[in-house]
């Protein structure tokens, strides 16, 4: 029995391992093309630039793990982005927390409609998400009314992402919070256990009193909530609110799920995994144009090592299911 | 029982929100129903822009609908929901079938938009582009916000001013494809072959594919991978805008020109050190869209063909000849592009 413990827990912690293994290389590949890549600046301006990104990658892992997902996600964003630089042009609200009050309490509402069609309306995620995708992408459109909101117009809000405390900016202060937390309840808290056990056998979990319902509208609301936070965040870092933001930035949260080992199918999957799935993603981007590969070659280069990362991360997953079986044989 | 009268409510308010998303994000405009009518002996005038939601469409529609409005015409906006081909087509298609005298397009796309074009001409439309063309088959002429050489011309000088005549610069351009972006940067290749500017050295074309994200990404690579550049060039708005934030709040040394938005970069743009962009280019969108529309009225009222060597007169604007565009068929050029600076930013930056 105890044996068998620390069995499993060698396998959740080298899961992740494989991915930090595949993250250090990486980095060593880099900095042997580019030394300036390893510098406290420019590592600070890549999460600075994918800041939104990683923190929509954490609802995903919890929409991925009750086996749904979600592609409104980039529309979300984009709707609550579109609403807090309308707010702040038109100076109707200029209170930097108050706007990012709204379009978190924006995204909770969006995210929350979502939740209920798909566990109350019993339709299928993608389905569903589908149609709140041209939705809310479209409301982004009319609320924008064929205007932006630029630089200039957001005064003391794009304030907000310059900032600086103890030396880190403070959207990736954000980030840092969100995933510590994150990390507690996924971990160490009733409804993160809810979520897994939900995801890895539906009928078990709700036979044993949990209702699943509940913690599938809970995911997507969450989802929401980060989305909505996302779009205020990246309202903030680009200095520029535009109904097209982020247009189909969806497949990069999904792919950064994906990359860091949680499974489509659900039950399967930890923050950890996310935060570096989400920061490989962002190192390829960051480092494409610094190695000097020609830029119209950079995205199959992307997608290559995407798939490179995947596969090594399936086989790292099978043989580690396979050391277990024989582990229960003995 | 209770569930079921739930699941049920809810399915309803979803195809509520459905129905209501569809109803607003379809963007067709207020007056296409109304401009119906034929019996009236008025002319019709449609202009198809690019996509709804962008101010710079907006703008040159806003053009388009002044002048045909003052020159006693009937005016039809048609934004098209998304900005493809494909919603393009459905937008020709049914003014084809409203039987309208003209269709002023910027094109999504070149080539896809010919069959539909071609079917209007046959059905007696005369049809003229705007800002982004289609080949010379679908279009009888085609007015140009800039000629490619002219842009090409100011940029390059913009770039001999601003870095003192030598030193290191790049180009941050859209997507590797786009057309418009590619002939531009043919163009200051050309210019820079000159021997006024040997001392310049271009190191670099980067892609932001006009994603802030990507772009910021190469615009901060750029700066890690030449400590020595001296200036960018990003002749696309959102590439130039995504620059400046960058540049300005590094607080870089380094300076940006480009074609831009004046309201998007009224923040960056200065002399001093504590902005980036001592000055860009761009035409006046409202100015394409009314050369448009007398575009539009010479051709409906005979006066023009499309054909090289014609001139006609656009109201206020002066004379135009419709010159050879290089690709097999016609163009009328409105002019060298605009350029924006300290001085007349804060005019220009609530116009458009």
């Amino acid at each position: 029995m105890k044996e068998n413990k620390s069995i499993l827990k060698k396998i959740t912690g080298s899961r992740e391992a494989s991915l930090l293994i595949v993250l250090i290389i990486l980095c060593i590949a880099i900095t042997a093309k580019s030394p300036s890549f390893m510098t406290f600046k420019s590592i600070t301006d890549m999460l600075k630039n994918n800041v939104v990104i990683m923190i929509m990658a954490l609802g995903m892992l919890g929409v991925l793990l009750v086996g749904g997902i979600d592609i409104s996600v980039a529309s979300v964003l984009g709707f609550t982005g579109m609403i807090v630089g309308m707010l702040m042009k038109y100076e109707v609200v200029t209170s930097t927390p108050l706007l990012f009050v709204i379009a978190v309490a924006i995204g909770l509402v969006c995210g929350c409609v979502t939740g209920l069609v798909i566990a109350y309306g019993k339709v299928l995620p993608i389905i569903a998400t589908m149609g709140f995708m041209y939705i809310y992408r479209g409301l982004a459109y009319v609320i924008s009314n064929s205007e932006w909101a630029s630089a200039e117009n957001l005064g003391t809000f794009k304030d907000f992402a310059l900032g600086k405390v103890l030396g880190l900016n403070n959207v990736i202060w954000v980030m840092i919070i969100i995933y510590v937390i994150f990390f507690i309840v996924m971990k160490w808290t009733k409804i993160g256990r809810k979520v897994y056990a939900v995801g890895s056998n539906r009928e078990a979990a709700a036979i044993s009193g949990i209702s699943t319902k509940r913690i599938d509208v809970l995911v997507y609301t969450v989802m929401g909530t980060l989305s909505g936070l996302c779009g205020a965040l990246a309202v903030s870092i680009y200095a520029s609110a535009q109904p097209n933001m982020l247009y189909a930035k969806e497949m990069d949260v999904i792919a950064a799920c994906v990359i860091g080992g949680v499974s489509m199918q659900g039950g399967r999957g930890s923050v950890v995994g996310a935060f570096l799935g989400s920061l490989i993603l962002a190192i390829i981007a960051k480092a494409l144009p610094l190695v000097g590969i020609e830029s119209i070659a950079q995205n199959t280069v992307k997608g290559i090592i995407i798939m490179a990362v995947i596969i090594l991360n399936v086989l790292a997953q099978r043989a580690m299911d396979r050391s277990n079986l024989k582990g229960r044989e003995m | 029982m209770k569930k079921k009268v739930l699941s049920a409510l809810l399915c309803t308010a979803m195809v509520a929100t459905l129905a209501a998303g569809c109803g607003s994000s379809g963007g067709d405009s207020k007056d296409g129903e109304a401009a119906k009518s034929d019996d009236s002996g008025k002319k019709t005038y449609a202009i198809v822009t690019k996509a709804a939601g962008n101010p710079y469409n907006e703008k040159e529609a806003e053009g388009f609908q002044e002048v045909i409005e003052a020159e006693g015409g009937e005016c039809i906006v048609k934004h098209p929901e998304a900005a493809t081909a494909d919603a393009q087509v459905s937008v020709i298609q049914s003014l084809i079938s409203q039987g309208v005298d003209s269709i002023a397009i910027a094109a999504n796309d070149e080539n896809a938009l010919q069959a539909a074009l071609e079917e209007a001409m046959d059905a007696g439309i005369k049809v003229s582009c705007l800002d982004s063309k289609v080949n010379a088959d679908s279009r009888m002429t085609f007015v140009n916000q800039a000629g490619t050489k002219e842009i090409g011309q100011a940029l390059m000088d913009a770039v001999l001013d601003i870095t003192g005549g030598e030193g290191q610069w790049a180009i941050l351009s859209a997507t590797s494809q786009a057309a418009n972006q590619n002939a531009w940067i043919e163009a200051m290749k050309e210019v820079m072959t000159d021997e006024k500017y040997s001392k310049l050295e271009l190191v670099e074309v980067a892609y932001g594919d006009d994603e802030p994200q990507k772009s910021t990404d190469q615009t901060l690579a750029l700066l890690q991978k030449y400590p020595d550049l001296k200036l960018i060039c990003a002749p696309t708005t959102v590439g130039i805008n995504a620059a400046a934030k960058v540049l300005q709040d590094e607080g870089s040394d380094v300076k940006l020109t480009g074609l831009g938005l004046p309201s998007e970069m009224a923040e960056y743009i200065g002399d001093d050190d504590a902005h980036s962009c001592p000055y860009m280019y761009l035409w006046n969108p409202i100015d394409v869209g009314r050369l448009g529309a007398y575009t539009s009225i010479a051709l409906v009222n005979g006066d023009i063909t499309g054909a090289e060597g014609e001139t006609f007169t656009a109201g206020d604007m002066g004379e135009y000849t419709i010159t050879d565009a290089g690709d097999g068929g016609t163009e009328i050029i409105l002019g060298p592009p605009f350029k924006f600076e300290p001085s007349n930013i804060d005019e220009w930056k609530d116009v458009y």
